[in-house]
This record gives structure tokens, C-alpha cells and sequence, in this order.
């Protein structure tokens, strides 16, 4: 990529003028900037005035808030090593579970929303507690969780409702709270994915606790050598990407006033992918939170962008899976130059 | 002699129906360079871990200062002064020297719900105590770990285990996977860790590391521990004969003496020895 061009030479140059760069360079998040800036200036150009409006700008900004309350979370696991393929019945569950209880039965939305979140809770430890009592691959336990409760839900959605659409009608601060669009446009939800990204952020690269994801992720062993609980670690950051989920589901279910069994299985992949767009290594270890909002953004901007263009929107599938690619060769470029530019430095 | 840091008694360890270690009784004592040498399989690696608190043993005691003692978890271990550090340093590639330095025992700032990991004193604690061994180059803790020479991985690991106080400090094949100059260097903190009155666990395959370092020897055969004995005992080429097996190395150094005198005084050529050495009623 021609953009890269500029930050390579960085390691041969002398100490004192290298170092900001190499500082840059060091970060898990440059790749991403990169894309997304990339893909920005992209859509910006081909998408035109619309595009850029404040409409075209919450079309791409409101699929990117409810991706990263989701990605956020998924990313901090996937520092941790671990993967979560439950996030898309978790969602369904708790956006069921939410128009259900307040909704068919007519129970406090407070009541709802808790048992919403509740549940994904639940799912979310279910998850953490399988997963480090058998050993089994996260990527195999949470598939099993997806589909089992996928299932669990279309069953007591039908039997206790008779349908798969539920609907509800949120009342006032609720609706505020969660399910407002600002200004006609813009969800409430992006102010919630700025919060979770601030306190996670905080979590990841501030506190005690993040030093424990990035060893957890880094060498398991070494890490549980160190008397770091690496179970508990693991338990609660599926918990946390189980509340990601659910607070997504309980966005949708008061933001369109009802709640479908089929809802967000899209969001397994796609926070996946925005994940590793945004820089963090799949094998645990290494990553950022602003890596993972730059590629959440990425990803909310190629899939919206391409209905400026006015092409085919067969087409982004298609850019996303390049983009993905892409992302991940850049990434381990940049990480590989982050490694080598500290052996090179010869006091 | 003062008590030991860290006694076994008669400890047996097994995996199933396989007896990896039988009836090992050693002592590691303050100051002393403790080397632990032997083949592959011999139970070197078995028996660390018994010390580090990775496996309890399957009968046998452990003393730790004159306490009988049971490490449950890796925790208990190093709540006894005993610090592990593994070949590769068993640090994480991907962190920042003063996150990896400070893992699990991260040092905080500020009141409560904003309590933070104190980046700048990690960094300077964790590169102090490196340049304290000796890595000067190095002078910014936010570097990774990732792009450090294996020997200062080893420095980093022992620097850790140094500052937080270890008594006993077991290095797994240490220098193994590194050049001579890089194992020389290792060899050097080896000899300041014993100077500061911590007992060194050395486990090794390489005689000349150990006998250029060790104060004490344990050779272990098959699990079992072949012979114990201090600086001094025995020469190299016992000792060489001993981590081979003994009967083994003997076996073949006679059977190329036999050689020599059916030859009129040729060593073996590379392709006979090869023969010799894969001879069925070898090894």
C-alpha cells in the first residue's frame, strides 16, 4: 500500500529523529488509522456530497456505534486469546427476553431491561466457565452456545408468545435512554459505544487489570506463573462480551419497538472482523481499544459508503473481505517493525 | 552449614503408570549454585516443576527453610521465595518491558475508582534492575519484550525475580538457545544472583556451563538421582559420562578404541561412526 511508504524507512533512520516515528510505529492501532483514513478519503471521493452530509455520516456512524458496543468487548477477548461466536443469539436472547418480559407480559421496562442483561450475564459466564474447566477451544464452546441458544430462544419465543416478533412500546426515559434517533439522524447508541470505549479503554491500558488481558493473551502459562487467576480473567471478559451483546439487543428492541429471534447473527463475524482491522492479533496478546473503534469504523464506512457510490451493493462483501486481508499483512507488518525497531536501536 | 533453603525428601512423581521421578532427596542452599544435570527424559523438567509448584509430588516431602511444606499452585511457590524462569525467559513478546516486569504484580497509583497502573515507576523500576545486571542498552521501559536478545530475556526474567525478593531462582536450559557471548553473560548473572545469597537452580545439558558456575550436582538418570556430589568431586569427563548414560558414552568410546587397533590407529570415518553408533547392541 502506497500509504505505508512513509513510516518504513523509520527504523533505519538515526535515534533522534526516529524516535516519534518509531513511537507511532510501536502502536497497534497505526495500521488501522490508516485503513480507516483510507477508506474515509475513499467514499469521500466516490460517494460525493451524500456522502458526506450528516445523513450519510450517521448511516455509517450508527452501524458502527451498535458494531462496537459489541467489538469493543470481543476485541478485549481476543487480547485475552479468546474468541466469542455467542454474540448474535446473546443479542436475540436478551432483545427477546426484553420485549417478552415488558412487552407480552406488560412487566417494568426496568424489570425487562434487567433480565435482558441479566441473561446475557448468564451466557456470558456460562461461556468463561466452559471454556476454562474443559480446555475445549472458545471458538467451539461459543459456536455451541450460538446455536444452542439460538435455539432456546425461537422455542420459548413460540411457546410462551406463539410468534417470533414481539412488540413493545417503550415509555419515556427508557425510550430516551436507550432508543432515541438525535437530531432524526444519529443514535442514542453512539453515546453509549463512546462510554464503553472510554471505560474499557481505561480497563485495557490504564488499570491493573489490562496488564493481566495483554499476559493472559501473551503466554498463559507464564502468566498463571505469575499468580494472575487466568480463569477468572477469562470468565469475566466473556461476561463482558456477553453485556456487550446484550445491551446491543435492548438498543434494537426499544429503538424499533420490537424484538425478532432472527436478530444479530450478523454481528459474530462482523465484530470479528472489525476486531482484527483494528490491529489486534489473533492469537491474544496484543491489541488497543482505539485500534478496534478505528476498525469498526473501517468496517461501518466500506459497508454504508458503497451506497454513495452508487454501484452495486453486492460489492462491499466483496471490499470487506480485501479490506480484511489487507488489514491483517499491514498489521503484522507494523507489528513486525514495532519488534525489529527495538533490536535496532544500538546504545 | 546453615539449614537449606529448599528440601526433598525421597519424592516420587508419577504421571499414570509412568514413574517419571523415584525417590529424589536433594537440598538447595542459600548461596550455592545448584546444577540439575541429565539427559532429555531424564525428569529434569519433572522435577522443577515439583519446586516451582506446577505438580505436587506423588509421595515424598518438600521442606522449605525447615518447614515441611505442599505447594498446591505456582502461587504457594513464589510465596516461598521461589521464582521460575524458563528458557525463554517466560516473558511475553508483545508487552512493554515495564508491563512484563511488573505482571501480576502491578504497581498502582491514585484513590479508588480511578486507581491506575503507575506506567512511569514500572518503567524505571524494570530498567533500573536490568542495567543493575548489566543490559545497559537498554534505557525505555515502554519498549517490547519481543525485541530483546534471548540473554535479555534472562535478564529481564531474573532482574523480576531479583526485585521481588526470590530466594530460590530455578532457570530452565538458561542458555540453551543462545550464542557464547550471550551465554557467557548469563553465566555472569548466575554468579551475582548467588553473590546476593540466592540459591541457583541451573538446570542444564551443557557440563561446561555447569561446572564454570556450579557449586553443587545432581545428575539425574531415568528419574532417579545417579549421583550428588559438590565442586571439585569429580571431573568433566565423569561427569559428561554420567549425563550420558554412563555405560553408554563408555560403550561407544571402547568400541571405537576396538576400531583404532583393527585400523592401524584411524579414527573412524563420519559414516562407520555412524554405524558404530546405531550398532544394535548400542545404546
Amino acid at each position: 500500500m502506497a500509504v505505508q511508504a512513509p513510516a518504513a524507512p523509520a527504523p533505519a533512520r538515526p535515534l533522534v529523529s526516529g524516535a516519534s516515528v518509531r513511537n507511532l510505529i510501536r502502536r497497534p492501532e497505526t495500521g488501522a488509522l490508516i485503513g480507516t483514513v483510507s477508506v474515509f478519503v475513499f467514499f469521500a471521493i466516490f460517494g460525493g456530497q451524500q456522502f458526506l452530509s450528516s445523513g450519510g455520516t450517521a448511516s455509517w456512524l450508527n452501524v458502527a456505534a451498535e458494531l462496537g458496543i459489541i467489538a469493543i468487548p470481543v476485541g478485549l477477548l481476543m487480547i485475552a486469546g479468546e474468541l466469542d461466536l455467542s454474540v448474535g443469539s446473546v443479542l436475540a436472547s436478551s432483545s427477546m427476553t426484553l420485549a417478552i418480559v415488558s412487552g407480552h407480559y406488560g412487566a417494568p421496562m426496568i424489570i425487562g431491561i434487567g433480565a435482558a442483561i441479566a441473561l446475557g450475564l448468564l451466557t456470558g459466564f456460562l461461556n468463561g466457565v466452559l471454556v476454562t474447566a474443559t480446555n475445549v477451544p472458545s471458538f467451539v464452546v461459543t459456536l455451541a452456545t450460538n446455536f444452542g441458544l439460538a435455539g432456546l430462544t425461537l422455542g420459548f419465543s413460540r411457546v410462551i408468545t406463539g410468534t417470533t416478533s414481539v412488540a413493545i412500546e417503550p415509555g419515556s426515559p427508557d425510550k430516551e435512554l436507550f432508543g432515541t434517533l438525535l437530531a432524526d439522524k444519529f443514535e442514542v447508541a453512539v453515546f453509549w459505544w463512546i462510554g464503553v470505549a472510554v471505560v474499557v479503554g481505561w480497563m485495557l491500558h490504564v488499570s491493573r487489570f489490562g496488564n493481566w488481558i495483554f499476559a493472559v493473551g501473551g503466554d498463559t502459562v507464564s502468566a498463571r506463573a505469575t499468580g494472575i487467576s487466568v480463569r477468572n480473567v477469562k470468565i469475566g471478559l466473556f461476561m463482558g462480551s456477553a453485556l456487550g451483546a446484550a445491551l446491543v439487543g435492548v438498543i434494537q428492541t426499544i429503538l424499533y419497538n420490537s424484538a425478532q429471534v432472527a436478530n444479530g447473527q450478523s454481528f459474530v463475524f462482523n465484530s470479528i472482523i472489525a476486531v482484527v482491522i483494528g490491529g489486534v492479533l489473533l492469537t491474544g496478546g496484543y491489541g488497543s481499544v482505539v485500534g478496534v473503534v478505528l476498525g469498526t469504523l473501517t468496517f461501518a464506512i466500506v459497508q454504508q459508503g458503497i451506497y454513495y457510490t452508487g454501484w452495486e451493493s453486492d460489492w462491499a462483501s466483496f471490499i470487506l473481505g480485501i479490506l480484511l486481508l489487507a488489514a491483517v499483512l499491514m498489521n503484522n507488518t507494523f507489528r513486525r517493525m514495532a519488534l525489529s525497531s527495538s533490536t535496532k536501536k544500538k546504545a | 552449614m546453615t539449614e537449606p533453603l529448599l528440601k526433598l525428601n525421597a519424592v516420587c512423581k508419577s504421571f499414570g503408570t509412568t514413574d517419571v521421578l523415584s525417590d529424589v532427596s536433594l537440598e538447595v542452599r542459600a548461596g550455592e549454585v545448584l546444577c540439575l544435570l541429565g539427559d532429555n527424559g531424564a525428569g529434569k523438567s519433572t522435577l522443577i516443576k515439583i519446586l516451582s509448584g506446577f505438580h505436587e509430588p506423588s509421595s515424598g516431602t518438600m521442606e522449605a527453610g525447615g518447614k515441611k511444606v505442599c505447594f498446591k499452585s505456582p502461587r504457594d511457590a513464589s510465596s516461598h521465595g521461589i521464582a521460575t524462569v524458563h528458557q525463554f525467559g517466560g516473558t511475553f513478546p508483545l508487552m512493554s518491558i515495564g508491563r512484563s516486569f511488573f505482571v501480576g504484580a502491578e504497581p498502582l497509583k491514585g484513590l479508588w475508582p480511578l486507581r491506575r497502573f503507575d506506567r512511569k515507576l514500572a518503567n524505571s523500576i524494570a530498567v533500573r534492575e536490568m542495567q543493575a545486571l548489566g543490559i545497559t542498552r537498554i534505557t525505555d521501559g515502554d519498549r517490547l519484550v519481543g525485541g530483546l536478545s534471548g540473554g535479555e530475556r534472562q535478564a529481564l526474567a531474573i532482574g523480576r525475580a531479583v526485585h521481588f525478593g526470590a530466594n530460590v531462582l530455578i532457570l530452565d536450559e538458561p542458555t540453551a538457545a543462545l550464542g557464547v557471548k550471550e551465554a557467557a553473560h548469563v553465566l555472569r548473572l548466575i554468579m551475582q544472583a548467588r553473590q546476593k545469597g540466592i540459591a541457583v537452580v541451573l538446570v542444564t545439558h551443557n557440563v561446561t556451563h555447569a561446572m564454570t558456575v556450579g557449586d553443587h550436582f545432581a545428575v539425574l538418570i531415568r528419574g532417579a538421582l545417579a549421583a550428588d556430589f559438590h565442586k571439585g568431586e569429580r571431573t568433566r569427563e565423569e561427569i559428561t559420562d554420567l549425563m550420558a548414560g554412563g555405560e553408554a558414552m563408555a560403550e561407544l568410546e571402547a568400541e571405537i578404541e576396538a576400531y583404532q587397533l583393527a585400523h592401524h590407529g584411524h579414527t573412524p570415518e563420519p559414516a562407520e561412526l555412524e554405524r558404530l553408533t546405531h550398532d544394535p547392541s548400542g545404546p
